[in-house]
């Protein structure tokens, strides 16, 4: 996953909790990024009419934006899916977030097809607690 | 979530070798469950199919000699194999077996390709020599792209 998709998945996440623009502030910390980079990757993506950000309010994905964030965000569930159900990792999360820059959207598809994956994802994934809803609860059951 | 230097660690990078075993589980295993569901004898595709197993095969043996000296663990074919099988749904025409070949392959290639090019970024001293490391892989990337040929040509010739 390339970084503008890394960048759009978090805004997506973070207006989701924040219900309403993602500060830059909030997308830069959750990136574990400078402002300023922060600040330099949002006008690239306001360029390609991905992302309004208005000064103050913070950034608003677009529709097409919104797309490519969903897109993004179930790349990244396949990935934490995966290295739960498949390489069985503790810490998937942890993972999931250090292995999505290497891993594209294609062989993501591939490892799919061997992960149990509810129709509605993305929709499922939990802001919050950084992984699919469904598959916290799995994680619950087991304990 | 990161938008730092991917391949950091011994940990990091047994992991990538890990996922690139699976995806050549994966392609070994699909081989074998459209070769069973071909219900017309067609020997050009079935030695594509055997020839895509075998050098799966062999790219896991390559993948796991280098995770072995990471210390690091590889999950065994037989349980990937089960999971393939329960999530396959038979391609019934050629089309539809050469173009999930063609899929595996231009995956395979683009995972190397990335995988290359991470690591090749990172300045991590792994415990494993890193010339033999991107050697091994080059090699092997440059199979996937013959492969990509290999299964295209198939592909315009039945057109």
């Amino acid at each position: 996953m390339n970084t503008a998709d890394q960048y759009l998945k978090a805004i997506y996440l973070v207006q989701e909790q924040e219900d309403g623009p993602a500060s830059t502030g909030r997308v830069a910390e959750t990136l574990d990024v400078s402002p300023a980079s922060a600040n330099e990757m949002i006008g690239k993506l306001e360029e390609r009419d991905l992302l309004d950000h208005e000064k103050y309010k913070g950034v608003t994905l677009t529709d097409e934006g919104i797309r490519k964030a969903s897109d993004a965000l179930q790349t990244y569930c396949i990935i934490e899916r995966f290295l739960h159900e498949v390489l069985d990792v503790e810490e998937f999360r942890h993972e999931a977030k250090q292995l999505e820059p290497v891993i594209d959207e294609t062989v993501a598809e591939r490892l799919d097809t061997i992960i149990d994956r509810e129709p509605q994802c993305p929709d499922c994934f939990s802001a919050e607690d950084d992984a699919c809803a469904l598959l916290e609860l799995e994680v619950d059951a087991a304990d | 979530m990161s938008v730092q230097q991917p391949v950091a660690s011994d940990h990091q990078l047994a992991r990538l070798l890990q996922i690139g075993i699976v995806l050549e589980e994966v392609v070994e295993a699909r081989a074998g469950e459209h070769a069973k569901t071909l219900d017309v004898t067609d020997p050009e595709l079935e030695a594509l199919l055997d020839e895509a197993a075998a050098e799966s095969a062999d790219h896991r043996d390559r993948l796991e000699a280098l995770i072995d000296e990471l210390e690091a663990e590889t999950i065994p074919f037989e349980q990937i194999k089960e999971l393939v099988a329960a999530q396959y749904e038979a391609e019934s025409d050629f089309d539809g077996v050469l173009y999930d070949q063609l899929c595996n392959e231009e995956t395979a290639y683009k995972f190397y390709d990335d995988l290359i090019g991470a690591i090749e970024a990172s300045d991590a001293a792994f415990s494993i020599d890193r010339d033999r490391l991107l050697d091994t892989l080059s090699a092997i990337r440059d199979d996937e792209a013959d492969g990509v040929e290999d299964v295209a040509e198939l592909m315009e010739a039945r057109e």
